[in-house]
């Protein structure tokens, strides 16, 4: 199909909005009525036609809008995008691999045509067309990951593989659940892990380490995470904390539905060929609670994990104020029916609301 | 006594030992205030150490100078603050040989610092140790403007750059050698609680 590109934004006047389409391949994050942490970790080779899962890098109805808000932030901290100097060749698989992956996904929208190391990138969308000599710097405008980064949607973090560990070595982060990469650039797995509550003393980094060291070339994994943002701000960084934090004070049993949104991020995990370095790139969808429960699985099922999450979760991810009244409006959604298991809102077979 | 145990805390958040004497031919001794005090206890382990020893101190208004200048130290450097001895520092750690031993004593900053300086000289981490001595004092960065606050003793505290009052969080970069400060009344414009001292 086509992609009808939105012209919209995430911020100020937030006319971010999801069209049809965009609810129904929703990556809804909860398989089952309630939630706790896990690796949650699977294959990233295709899924069902149209699912956020069926590419190597999803494009959507937003991809343009949401470039231009990254242009936006890099123009105001251009330390969003940093690279350590030994990181420069993950930055060129990374060019290639997102350039192979979009032109072989989406020939409609994107070429590639290589003579030797003589590539011509054609990005539609975007009005792109550049020739370049891959591996030299000098002919792009801007450094390989931040050229292409440029023109993929979703957070992308270059990981350098040595000692056993991952570190955080790279990355064009600009649409974060309130971290910061120029804080946590050169951390260790662990390290920039630290803040987070609770998944340490499981024992899920320790797994997830050991998995993600092991991902082989070809092969990549995938999973989900999720928080919660007030209006469709894709920018929830701490360095713009102090601005947006207070938005959080701005919901109304009036404007929740529209107000509330559902962050889910989609984390891939690809091994990059020349460097052995892994890119993790995470792709941020947002969306409405109004839009969300029109899916009547999505809208019970979401209800009851709010409820029962328990409350440290609640205060990490930073909704815990807000709980009360997100709890008000999700259970006239809630009517008590069972739900399917499995993400999907399964809208053929799962009956409508009964209240 | 001039030792804090420090409560266990997230992974992020450096972990300080004790000095203890190395073979190496050189040896590179950086302190500042109560820090001088883990000096003189290396010393004391083995007073050979000195003779190969170039130490930079920089007191912090301590009266521990004499007794390091007894140790008879190959180099002493004494400097008013730590960002005026850092060119000397870089210098030395330039021209250190294979074999170059780092000890870094006192405060959290300091200590910080300095083996970010030693790293991007290339020491190996395996030839720095660390020891907190004297003021639990933070060096801190404000997640905002990204200013730089020296010797934080309360959260929250006012970012001495932006001036926004900023909670003290235990997230350490090494890189930057500090913890992160982020505003503490972002969602409470002006609801700024009573600043407490750290760990009391």
């Amino acid at each position: 199909m086509t992609i009808q590109f939105n012209n919209e934004t995430f911020r100020d006047d937030y006319s971010f909005h999801n069209s049809d389409w965009a609810i129904k391949r929703f990556p809804f994050p909860f398989h089952e009525d309630s939630y706790m942490y896990s690796v949650n970790m699977e294959q990233h080779r295709g899924g069902p036609e149209g699912s956020v899962y069926e590419k190597r890098f999803d494009v959507d109805e937003h991809y343009v809008s949401e470039m231009r808000d990254r242009a936006m932030v890099l123009a105001d901290d251009p330390l969003r995008c940093q690279s350590l100097p030994h990181m420069t060749l993950a930055g060129w698989d990374l060019l290639e691999l997102i350039m192979v992956s979009k032109s072989e996904d989406y020939p409609d929208l994107f070429e590639l045509h290589r003579d030797g190391n003589t590539w011509r990138w054609i990005n539609k969308p975007l009005g792109i067309d550049d020739t370049f000599t891959f591996l030299d710097e000098t002919t792009l405008p801007y450094g390989p990951m931040e050229y292409i980064t440029r023109q993929a949607q979703g957070d992308f973090c270059v990981l350098d593989q040595r000692d056993e560990m991952l570190w955080m070595d790279a990355g064009m982060v600009t649409t974060q659940a309130d971290w910061s990469l120029d804080f946590d650039i050169g951390m260790n797995f662990f390290e920039w892990h630290a803040p987070v509550p609770l998944a340490h003393e499981m024992g899920i980094f320790k797994r997830a380490l050991k998995f993600l060291l092991n991902i082989q070339q070809g092969a990549p994994a995938r999973r989900l995470n999720w928080t919660m943002t007030v209006n469709p701000l894709l920018d929830t960084s701490p360095e713009n904390y102090h601005k947006w934090g207070i938005q959080k004070t701005t919901l109304t049993p009036e404007n929740i539905g529209s107000k509330q949104h559902l962050r889910v991020e989609l984390q891939t995990f690809f091994r990059l060929p020349r460097s052995n370095a892994l890119v993790f790139p995470i792709r941020c969808y947002l969306i409405s609670f109004q839009d969300l429960v029109t899916m009547p699985k999505w809208g019970r099922r979401l209800h009851r994990v709010v409820r029962d999450l328990p409350d440290e979760l609640a205060t990490y991810k930073g909704f815990i104020d807000n709980r009360p009244m997100m709890l008000d409006y999700l259970s006239q959604f809630d009517d008590g029916l069972p739900t399917s298991p499995g993400v999907f809102p399964d809208q053929d077979t799962e009956p409508a609301l009964q209240k | 006594m001039s030792k804090f145990q420090f409560p266990e805390s997230i992974k992020s958040r450096p972990v300080y030992g004790t000095l203890e004497p190395r073979p190496g031919k050189s040896h590179l001794m950086i302190a500042d205030a109560e820090g001088a005090e883990a000096l003189l206890d290396l010393a004391a382990q083995d007073a050979d150490l000195m003779a190969k020893a170039h130490i930079i101190f920089i007191p912090k208004g301590t009266a521990y100078s004499d007794k390091l200048q007894a140790l008879n130290p190959a180099q002493y450097y004494e400097g008013p603050s730590y960002e005026a001895s850092v060119q000397r520092l870089r210098h030395v750690l330039a021209n250190a040989h294979q074999g170059t031993q780092v000890y870094l004593a006192g405060t959290e900053g300091l200590m910080g610092q300095a083996q970010n300086e030693a790293m991007q000289a290339g020491i190996p981490h395996t030839a720095i140790q660390t020891e907190h001595r004297g003021s639990v004092a933070r060096r801190m960065q404000c997640v905002h403007c990204k200013g730089i606050t020296e010797d934080v003793m309360h959260d929250p505290f006012q970012c001495a750059h932006c001036g926004l009052h900023l909670f003290v969080r235990d997230h350490y970069s090494r890189r930057l050698a500090a913890y992160q400060g982020v505003r503490v009344d972002a969602e409470d414009h002006g609801n700024i609680p009573e600043p407490v001292e750290l760990y009391k």
